[in-house]
């Protein structure tokens, strides 16, 4: 019986400790249902992918550092774009922010484990294996002829591009299926985050005590069921063009390009939503504990949340502006756009007001939160400009664009990630990771970061438009594509750092405690590691912030919480 | 460039230091002379989005500032101090009447950011036709551009000629945009934003350029292998100079010279070889549409959609194999003999 040749799949160190061989211990990862093993996968497997994804960026930077480069041929160059775009979004970006939920929410609402946690394993295992999917087109793209057969369409995939007629061989295939397989475990993750927030709140933590990281997982898993939905409808009418003679955006035979760019957008720019509504969730738990305040306007936060999430559903054609809408349509996506400025302002505004008359402490996670609040705002601005359609005719798809959407993807979303794990790793290892690596860590990042983004704003001003795997060296694209260039190596040792960090301090790292930030949520509340269960007792809340009500008996916050 | 529209910034003198940076990104450009910038319009589509990213620009440029400035300031004043050990900062937990106050203050940003961008769209998008206004179909391919002139009944590729239009004498090119294979987008910055070609649908847009010369833009849409070196090259004529070139244009090929032994080879070759099931040279058998009309090939500055100079010696380098410029480009290796293809090149060299 399985039982009895393997423990009960339980902690890991104390599993060690007992003597178990690592055949036993890799068992227990594999058959895990448990929330806190599973994020830590999503986590460790977006890590692994961040490094790939960051060495397909490295690729992109080497060869367009001089003009007429050879350092890679255009196809490679074409898989490499590709591949970084899919990689960073579908196993990055949603791998992080699905791994922070399931680590994060049960312990933030008491709970001892997500709703479904068998779903739960099948979800992270079909995301596994949709970037396992993805990564075999490089050797299974034509049917093992050889290597260099990667998805190179774009990791938008514009119709006809696609059709068998421009697309021969599998590499397209692979990129959709991946997306389909990935895409049922983001679906099925999204259904558990749900259920786990609705149901399985601990005693005393109405929706309006949520920490704030809750309420916006919970959005953005409605979000996600709301737009991975068109994205893997898309992706399955592709397979049908393509392999069972169907013509959905076969332009040859009367199909409509325009109908997948529709499909494809109605999910990518909520996509981005619920890529960067995590980041803000991070931030919404980092900006108080290290200003030492309660965040300010809790239900203003909220209500700005959900109305992102609302006007984020009716603005997905401002990726079209150059399409050849009518002037109506471009004018109404012009202003939906638009409008998404004033509730995301709002939440600049609060965090704003959350860091007035604190005591900031400028440990590493506050530090990645400061600079994200600047870089939002930045990103939030270009965004304006790009909303304002005319100037988005110029603007849409140079390298004004690629610089706007990094500072939301890495500016704002990555360094949350980094923040949140400095901030959450002393929870889920014990140990706490090293201060001075985190500042090298943060410095040489921001650098990079302002190095190569501020800059790509610049040349994409001057005319230079994305997906070129070179360029004409009398553009006057030269000198700023090669700081760009170097900024982005500088990001790269950042990123070594980091990993550098996380080992040894995993190893050889302070001991953490359970609460080595004096924060407020009940996570904090647990050891570090929290044991299987979670919490001994179920824990009974009274206000936003238990822990803050235990600290200080004579102040509490359900005295003044509204 | 001086931009014609620079007089209305005077009154925005709040943020000149943004605006002065932004101007001076065309100093980082090594070559301003060609540099696509978006900062150099010289039509009136690109200049009234230029005039409207200023003022996009001013707006976004006081919304950073002040809330940068305010951010400095908080990390400065409110950063924690050995001094204030262990005592916890006040607890505010939120104020209805500031959260109005940048609730609405950012609702009436937006109100007029929006009536002055539907404003120039409906100015740029809906612009009537006039008369005066020349027609050209422009056909995205793989990785090219065919130009057509219906009116004149001509076709060419990659340099798209126009006619100089002024305030006295407005001659604007309404173009038509279709697509042979995938999306496509023409995009030359001086002369107006991107317009995409997307096969069965086709699109509008055009340009009145003000000034005689050469813009350079490329596709701005990913469309393959060699999307990158789908450059596009706008000749923008005097009225003289676009009479000339329209008459040049309209002449049928020329008849090699039957003296020339090497001439009358080469198009002998190009007539039995492959060539021209996809080249046309009007008044000869070659009646191909797959690739780019060659009937007045020397006319053409570049060749392979500007990836490089139109010259005998990259003509041969083309023809043996158009990999060496452009891997990916749909033309295949011809496998001629050198002594072939010189003959070739000498062919095309009378295409005049």
């Amino acid at each position: 019986m399985a039982d009895q040749t393997f423990p009960i799949p339980g902690t890991l160190d104390a599993g060690r400790s007992r003597g178990v061989t690592v055949l036993e211990w890799l068992h227990s990862w594999v058959v895990t249902v448990d929330h806190k093993k599973l994020g830590i996968l999503y986590i460790v497997y977006a890590l692994l992918f961040l490094l790939v994804g960051g060495v397909e960026a490295l690729v992109i930077r080497v060869q367009l550092a001089i003009p007429h480069n050879h350092f890679v041929s255009a196809e490679l160059y074409n898989e490499m774009f590709t591949m970084h775009g899919t990689t960073m979004v579908f196993l990055v970006g949603m791998t992080f922010v699905f791994g922070f939920a399931n680590y994060l929410v049960p312990l933030m609402i008491g709970a001892r484990d997500m709703a479904f946690p068998r779903l739960n394993a099948f979800s992270f295992w079909m995301t596994a294996f949709g970037g396992l999917l993805l990564y075999f087109s490089f050797v299974g793209g034509f049917g093992l002829y050889g290597m260099g057969s990667a998805p190179d369409v774009g990791w938008w995939a514009y119709a006809p591009l696609t059709s068998k007629a421009f697309s021969p061989g599998h590499n397209t295939d692979y990129w959709a299926l991946a997306l389909i397989v990935s895409g049922f475990g983001t679906l099925g993750t999204a259904i558990n985050v749900i259920a786990t927030i609705i149901s399985m709140r601990c005693r005393g933590m109405t929706l309006f005590r949520m920490p704030l990281f809750v309420w916006l997982m919970l959005v953005v898993s409605g979000l996600t069921l709301i737009t991975i939905t068109p994205l893997t409808a898309a992706q399955i009418m592709l397979i049908i063009d393509r392999y069972l003679g169907g013509h959905f955006f076969d332009t040859q035979a009367g199909g409509s390009a325009v109908v997948w760019m529709h499909f494809f957008w109605i999910f990518g720019h909520p996509e981005v939503y619920v890529l960067v509504l995590p980041a803000f969730a991070i931030a919404n738990e980092i900006i108080p504990v290290f200003s030492r305040k309660a965040i300010f306007g809790y239900p203003a936060m909220v209500s700005a949340t959900v109305a992102i999430a609302f006007v984020s559903l009716t603005v997905w054609a401002h990726h079209m502006f150059t399409v050849g809408m009518t002037s109506v349509g471009n004018a109404f996506f012009a202003l939906s756009t638009m409008m998404v400025g004033i509730p995301t302002g709002i939440k600049i505004f609060n965090w704003v007001a959350t860091m007035w008359g604190g005591r900031i402490r400028f440990a590493t996670p506050m530090l990645f939160c400061t600079a994200f609040v600047i870089q939002f705002l930045m990103a939030g601005l270009t965004g304006i400009m790009l909303s304002v359609a005319p100037w988005n005719w110029q603007l849409h798809n140079s390298y004004f664009v690629i610089a706007h959407f990094h500072y939301v993807l890495v500016g704002a979303i990555v360094f949350c990630i980094f923040a949140a794990i400095y901030y959450w790793f002393p929870k889920v290892t014990g140990h706490m990771l090293s201060e001075k690596l985190g500042k090298w860590h943060f410095w040489l990042f921001f650098i990079g970061f302002h190095i190569t983004f501020d800059t790509m704003h610049f040349v994409g001003i001057l005319g230079m438009p994305r997906s070129i795997y070179t360029f004409e060296p009398d553009r006057g694209w030269n000198t700023l594509n090669m700081i760009i260039s170097v900024g982005g190596s500088i990001q790269a040792i950042a990123v070594l750092i980091l990993v550098w960090n996380l080992v040894d301090s995993y190893m050889h790292g302070r001991l953490a405690g359970n609460d080595p930030w004096d924060a407020w949520t009940l996570e904090w509340s647990t050891p570090s590691p929290p044991p299987p269960y979670n919490f001994a007792t179920d824990p009974v809340v009274r206000s936003r912030r238990p822990l803050w009500d235990l600290k200080h008996p004579n102040d509490p916050d359900w005295k003044y919480e509204r | 460039m001086q931009p014609r529209r620079s007089l209305s910034l005077t009154r925005f003198q709040v943020f000149p230091l943004v605006l002065t940076c932004i101007r001076a990104i065309p100093a980082f450009a090594q070559d301003a002379l060609t540099t696509p910038s978006i900062l150099a319009p010289a039509s009136t589509p690109a200049h009234q989005i230029y005039g409207l990213s200023q003022f996009v620009l001013v707006i976004t440029g006081a919304i950073f500032a002040v809330v940068a400035g305010l951010l400095a300031f908080i990390i400065i004043r409110f950063r924690a101090r050995n001094t204030d050990a262990e005592h916890e900062p006040a607890q505010i937990y939120g104020s209805t009447q500031v959260e109005l106050a940048w609730t609405v203050i950012p609702v009436l940003i937006v109100v007029v950011l929006f009536l002055t961008t539907a404003r120039i769209i409906f100015a740029i998008q809906d612009a009537p036709e006039p008369r005066s206004a020349l027609d050209v179909t422009v056909v995205g391919h793989q990785f090219w551009w065919e130009f057509r002139y219906p009116k004149f009944g001509i076709v060419t590729a990659n340099e798209l000629h126009v006619p100089v239009s002024t305030r006295s004498a407005p001659e604007p090119t309404y173009m038509q945009l279709l697509s042979a294979d995938v999306d496509h987008s023409f995009w030359v910055p001086q002369l107006g934003g991107k317009t995409d070609l997307i096969p069965n649908h086709p699109n509008t847009m055009w340009i009145d350029p003000e000034k005689p010369g050469l813009y350079l833009g490329q596709c701005a849409q990913f469309c393959g292998m060699e999307h990158a070196k789908m450059l596009l090259r706008v000749y923008v004529d005097t009225p003289d100079q676009f009479a000339a070139w329209v008459k040049a244009q309209q002449q049928p090929g020329r008849q090699p010279d039957p003296q020339n032994a090497a001439v009358a080879a080469g198009r002998h070759v190009f007539e039995t070889e492959a060539c021209v099931n996809c080249h046309t040279i009007s008044g000869t058998p070659a009646k191909g549409t797959f690739g780019p009309d060659l009937t007045h090939l020397m006319s053409r500055a570049t060749i392979a959609a500007g990836a490089a100079p139109n010259t005998p010696n990259n003509l041969h380098a083309w023809i043996q194999d158009p990999n060496t410029f452009k891997p990916g480009a749909l033309m295949p290796a011809m496998q001629l003999s050198d002594q072939e293809t010189d003959e070739v090149v000498a062919y095309l060299a009378t295409l005049h």
